[in-house]
């Protein structure tokens, strides 16, 4: 493996993708969002609804829907802690997989589809890397930035969650273990999903808008371990957290390989 | 004679129903110019690709600098340069930055890169904008940057697709210089890919003219004249006072002149059937009592070898 033109390639792809509007504002706004301004809303939701005069009656349902195990690990908190904990601990936890999800995604759209419709791709099929080279630095530069990316989200999180919850809590309530696998051990697998479905949906798409709207499909199914977590069909317990990572995992091997097997210079330079 | 840079036998690629490129033969000479032919469509881009080994063919073989380009791809991109027929170049990077990562992926030695890119920049008069972004360049400049990239690494082979394509006349020369400044004082081969027929034939050793991905002709650009161009243009200067009477003389002559002769200012233009009816016209006007100054026959170009293969073919 050629090293000096890997890392070429994902130098150059870092370099074109900040400068790509489509690329950088989601970047910025998701995590604003969910990093930032979440963590505030939900700590604070609490007393916004008691001095609405509202009653918690729908928290006490949602949590008395919740798996034994989920209420155990709630049961030394009073019933406002409770719902922040659920709330930033717990609830969130799927949603942050989107964020290495679409970084990787936006990423791998604009190298792969983005690259072939800035006609750029040519001249990087006649240079002297080998298939394998290209291959390995075209997703290594998307995975790198998303697993980063996800990495300062999480340590950004972890304060804004601290802070927020501190005048309800009194304590330093977040990471657990289950956030740590979450983060180290699934957020990889999550963002390598995420490449390998866009390599496929590069092939077909005409441009990185195409690639990324067909692409951003891969979500559905972090979507459905968050509704699955809200009705209460199960909860992030560091076990599944595992099992979660280990099923990603071995998808990623599988798409890999066939993804792989299909990346070839000659079928590239055809659909050019 | 040394051993031919490139070799190609009976190499052929098919897009479906199409063949794009057929049973095509032919070599390049270590240090030569070639010029390979065609309008678009005539397979001069899918060989430079098969030559490359960025796509498979469907039969035959190639040989470039000894190596097979679809086993030993890598090693056979290293030795050449290719400019594409569209630049691309990554226009939201600068020039420099272009120039930069291609160096490390040419494999330019890394000491070498930051001087390698400056002298580039220079020689192609892009310094004084070489840290703004491409996008904001001008067609010609976009071209004499490909241009750069394809040179880098100092090709063995020097692939260049309508290289003059996008430019303006005084660019177009600045490449043309280039060109054989780098065959004949470095000896780099260079495979010119061009349906501009005035850049060939100034420039090219050889031509090889493709049409539906055959090659329907081989040859040195006089080679070819001789060959596929039947007729010849001549003009002929008399006497100012004998003007009118050599035309009147010239419009009976329907079996030597296949082309009615005109006037223009001092000369009078017209078409032989060939080179062997010059004897015989000159004696026919000498008879005649006219004083003939000259006689001039206009040398053939590829552009008539073109039209007379199209019109073959066709």
């Amino acid at each position: 493996m050629n090293t000096r033109a890997i890392q070429a390639i994902v130098r150059k792809d870092l370099k074109v993708a900040v400068q790509n509007k489509g690329v950088v504002l989601p970047m910025i706004i998701l995590p604003l969002i969910l990093f930032v301004a979440f963590p505030w809303i939900m700590a604070y939701a609490p007393s916004w609804t008691n001095a609405a005069g509202t009653s918690l009656s729908n928290m006490d349902e949602l949590l008395a829907r919740m798996p034994s195990g989920l209420l155990n690990e709630l049961s030394g908190y009073t019933r406002d802690q409770q719902m922040i904990v659920f709330a930033l601990v717990y609830m969130l936890a799927p949603m942050f997989l989107i964020m290495p999800l679409m970084v990787a995604s936006v990423f791998a759209a604009d190298s792969f589809a983005g690259e072939k419709e800035r006609k750029t791709l040519e001249a990087l099929l006649y240079t002297p890397t080998t298939d394998r080279e290209l291959f390995t630095a075209k997703l290594l530069g998307a995975w790198v930035t998303a697993v980063a990316v996800a990495l300062l989200g999480f340590i950004v999180y972890a304060v804004m969650v601290n802070a927020a919850g501190w005048h309800s809590i009194g304590q330093i309530f977040f990471p657990n273990w289950m956030w740590v696998a979450l983060v180290l051990w699934v957020t990889p697998a999550v963002a390598g999903l995420g490449l390998v479905v866009m390599v496929f949906v590069s092939v077909r798409a005409q441009g990185f808008q195409d690639a990324y709207q067909t692409g951003g499909l891969v979500v559905l199914p972090v979507l459905a371990l968050m509704i699955g977590q809200i009705s209460g069909v199960m909860y992030f317990s560091l076990g599944v957290v595992l099992l979660v990572g280990l099923v990603i995992w071995l998808l990623d091997i599988v798409l890999l390989w066939f993804a792989s097997k299909s990346f070839r210079r000659g079928e590239l330079m055809t659909k050019l | 004679m040394s051993a031919p840079v490139i070799q190609i036998s009976s190499l052929s690629r098919r897009f479906g129903e199409k063949n794009a490129v057929d049973h095509l033969t032919l070599d390049v000479q270590p240090g030569e110019i070639f010029g390979f032919l065609g309008h678009n469509g005539a397979g001069k881009t899918t060989t430079v690709r098969l030559l490359n080994g960025v796509l498979e063919p469907t039969s035959g073989q190639a040989c470039v600098l000894g190596l097979d380009p679809q086993t030993e791809g890598p090693a056979v991109r290293a030795q050449t340069g290719v400019l594409t027929e569209t630049p691309s170049l990554d226009e939201r990077l600068t020039a420099r930055d272009n120039l930069s990562i291609y160096a490390d992926l040419y494999n330019v030695p890394q000491a070498n890169v930051t001087g390698r890119v400056n002298s580039l920049l220079t020689e192609f008069e892009l310094a004084d904008r070489a840290d703004d972004k491409v996008g904001g360049y001008s067609k010609g400049m976009k071209q004499r940057l490909a241009l750069a990239r394809a040179l880098l690494h100092r090709p063995k082979v020097l692939f260049l697709d309508e290289p003059t394509a996008a430019l303006d006349p005084v660019a177009a020369r600045h490449v043309h210089t280039l060109v054989e400044d780098l065959a004949r004082r470095e000896g780099c081969t260079v495979f010119l890919c061009t349906h501009n027929l005035v850049e060939a034939q100034k420039l090219c050793d050889r031509v090889a003219v493709m049409e539906h991905g055959r090659l329907v002709a081989l040859g040195t650009p006089s080679d070819l004249t001789r060959q596929y161009v039947k007729r010849l243009d001549v003009d002929l200067e008399v006497d100012p006072v004998q003007m009118d009477w050599a035309l009147q003389i010239l419009q009976e002559l329907h079996q030597l002149v296949i082309r009615p002769p005109k006037r223009e200012k001092e000369l009078l233009t017209m078409t032989l059937p060939g080179r062997e009816s010059i004897p015989e016209l000159l004696s026919i006007l000498v008879e005649m009592g006219l004083r003939v100054y000259r006689l001039a026959p206009q040398e053939a170009n590829l552009e008539e070898v073109y039209f007379a293969l199209n019109g073959g073919t066709q």
